[in-house]
């Protein structure tokens, strides 16, 4: 009988065709410390986007691997050591920071794997460093900075102090901001793993600048913020921020305190486009009011962008078709405009965004207008594929 | 600038206090005990969870501080009772392990119960604004209130000591532990209440630090490294040594971490100033405790 019953199973798996081994994707993210929910977003939007197609991502059954890269460089190399190497991976995403991305990108695609970021972007990859096999579907880190240089020049701004901490996306965060910006900018670099910043506030007083623009990712952010308030500053100098340190987890943890600030945008939960909704109400339907950011989004449309991709090759056997079918970026994002610059880093628009309170006094993200429209990166020219 | 050094010398005292509350217990347990207790953070970590978890059930900040102090304090004891005890004669290297282990059991515990999150709580109603201290200079005053429990608790530890029954069985005890003994005193007893005591310090510590960073596994590790460096410069077994070796570190280590990065910006780009200036900066208590150790090798106020 049990003889039987495995045969008949077995007809059954020839029958409809899914005897073939599930395409493995390999998700090396950050998921501990003050910034895990980042990769925690990101993983369970990813997962979110498997599930609604029932395990399968463009009709080809997929298999994801997670790791936590634990925000070390050495860490996340080790993982992905044994994702492309011991497992034979060919796909690999998820990474958040570009401290870990600068030490794992080139490894990968070196060994002939693709790699598609869904959040870090570093301009050193962007450039002169630039490879066939990578594909960044967030942003390029300056981009997503200059769009608040490009806020903070519209709004009358011309005196600067920019805080971020000292690593490859903070010192792109300034560049980009201070590119855009064109007055004045004042720069202060703090440390990745720094949750106390009375230092800085005192500099930012005795500065006096007309702005502050602050970048630092996750609970980084909300330490900054609080203090920001602490010392009384939150009232005096406006803020104008990137879409890393206003996101929902924040907002939630530092409260009313962040009404009224303003910052800029890829995509928020409030765009009026049929890819978005479907993607807002699925989430809600399966996380409930968990907080739902801009890092949810990025991994989302990761997983489209690689649905769309498998749906044209049924696989990631013939890398090449696989890697032309990535460039096509043949899939709806959640956030209009998209398609691929010659570096393989998007080119879409730049959103203004205010802070405002909801029904019951909660702080809530309303997106306001346009500031840039389909822009790529300041590094694309440099790219020689 | 004078109001720029004014607020960042604020800043050093806070640190500098937050390290005497830490550097207290740990320099008392060291000095009459003998005993090497990494887990020191482990208890200022516990502190700080036990705090805010019964600060966010009963929403009042000042309900979960006797929590927290209780907690670190019944912590400390049971440590003491299942662990450190049997520690007294043994080695430094096996009080190490011992007492590493403990750290690496406390963290886990804590991720199973509250995940690897950081918790964010929120400051205490009446401190979550600042106070204009001087013409442009507005003080958080959650930082002011740090400043001055710091400074209750060392004026209490100094009356303790110097002018109670316990605190002279406790000098005594960091002079000569043997001779103590020999007099016929419970030093088992004194042993348990000087670590009790110096848990409630670490979970006092880690409760207020709390609402400024985020409350984090391994926060007690971060700091730790620090402290035993008050302790070694303090001279070891010395609460008026840790006292001023506290201040002094956290005065210094503030103050480079603020000042020198500027400096150096004058001669180099922003980033590499920052860079090298933090650099620089964390080196600068090890250097300090160095020259200290250069000169008198028991430290400032050393005891016997």
């Amino acid at each position: 009988m049990k003889r039987f019953l495995a045969a008949a199973s077995l007809l059954a798996l020839a029958a409809t065709g899914t005897l073939a081994e599930p395409v493995k994707i390999g998700m090396i993210t950050t998921l501990s410390g003050p910034a895990g929910y980042l990769g925690e977003q990101v993983r369970d939007a990813f997962v979110l986007a498997i599930e609604q197609e029932g395990g399968k991502l463009g009709g080809v059954e997929v298999q994801l691997v997670v790791e936590d890269d634990g925000l070390k460089p050495p860490q996340g190399l080790q993982i992905a050591e044994k994702f492309v190497g011991d497992e034979g991976m060919k796909l690999l995403t998820g990474i958040i920071f570009s401290n870990v991305a600068g030490a794992v990108v080139p490894e990968v695609v070196a060994q002939g794997a693709i790699y598609v970021s869904p959040n870090a972007g570093p301009s050193n990859l962007a450039g002169e460093g630039c490879h066939p096999n990578y594909f960044v579907v967030s942003w390029q880190n300056d981009a997503l900075h200059e769009a608040s240089g490009t806020a903070a020049r519209k709004l009358g701004y011309t005196r600067a102090v920019a805080l971020a901490p000292n690593y490859q996306a903070g010192k792109d965060a300034i560049a980009g901001f201070a590119r855009e910006f064109g007055g004045q900018v004042t720069e202060i670099y703090t440390q990745l793993d720094q949750t106390d910043f009375a230092s800085e506030m005192a500099q930012i007083r005795a500065a006096n600048p007309e702005v502050v623009f602050q970048f630092h990712p996750g609970g980084l952010g909300i330490a900054f913020l609080k203090q920001y308030q602490q010392a009384g500053l939150l009232g005096q100098i406006p803020m104008v921020l990137s879409e890393p340190s206003l996101d929902a987890v924040i907002l939630n943890a530092v409260g009313a305190a962040a009404i009224g600030l303003k910052g800029t945008t890829h995509w928020a939960a409030d765009f009026d486009n049929a890819a978005s909704k479907a993607f807002v109400a699925a989430w809600q339907a399966k996380y409930g009011d968990k907080p739902l950011t801009t890092y949810a989004q990025q991994g989302w449309d990761t997983a489209q962008l690689i649905a769309s991709a498998l749906r044209k090759t049924g696989g990631v056997d013939d890398i090449d078709a696989f890697r032309e079918a990535l460039r096509a970026a043949d899939f709806a994002s959640t956030r209009g405009d998209f398609r691929f610059g010659p570096n393989q880093h998007p080119v879409q628009d730049w959103w203004l965004i205010e802070i405002v309170a909801d029904a019951n006094g909660k702080p809530q993200i309303v997106t306001r207008e346009q500031l840039r429209d389909d822009v790529g990166d300041s590094y694309a020219a440099q790219c020689k594929m | 600038m004078s109001i720029l050094l004014i607020e960042q010398a604020l800043n050093g005292v806070q640190y500098g206090v937050t390290l005497f509350l830490l550097a207290a217990g740990l320099t008392l347990i060291f000095g009459i005990m003998g005993v090497i207790n990494l887990a020191h953070g482990s208890l200022y970590m516990i502190g700080a969870y036990a705090g805010m978890y019964a600060a966010a059930e009963t929403g009042s900040f000042w309900l979960g501080l006797p929590v927290a102090l209780a907690a670190a304090a019944v912590a400390g004891l049971a440590v003491e009772a299942l662990v450190i005890r049997r520690l007294y004669n043994r080695d430094h290297l096996d009080q190490v392990l011992a007492t590493f282990a403990l750290i690496l059991m406390a963290n886990q515990a804590i991720i199973l119960m509250f995940g690897r999150q950081p918790i964010f709580t929120r400051l205490p109603a009446g401190f979550d604004g600042s106070v204009q201290l001087l013409p442009g200079l507005a003080y958080p005053t959650y930082r002011l209130l740090i400043i001055a429990v710091g400074l209750a608790v060392a004026a209490g530890l100094w009356l303790l000591i110097n002018r109670t029954r316990v605190g002279m069985l406790v000098r005594a005890g960091a002079t000569n532990r043997d001779m103590v003994r020999a007099l016929g005193v419970d030093i088992r007893l004194l042993y348990t209440v000087v670590f009790g005591l110096g848990a409630l310090l670490a979970g006092l510590a880690g409760y207020m630090a709390g609402p400024i960073g985020a409350v984090q596994v391994g926060m007690g590790e971060q700091i730790l490294l620090a402290t035993f460096v008050v302790v070694v410069v303090g001279g070891v077994g010395s609460i008026r040594g840790a006292f001023v070796a506290a201040l002094i570190l956290g005065v210094v280590d503030t103050m480079l971490r603020a000042f020198l990065p500027t400096l150096l910006r004058q001669v180099m780009t922003p980033a590499e100033a920052d860079q090298l200036g933090i650099g620089i900066a964390s080196m600068g208590i090890y250097l300090l405790m160095a020259l200290v150790l250069l000169i008198r090798p028991r430290g400032l106020f050393a005891t016997a």
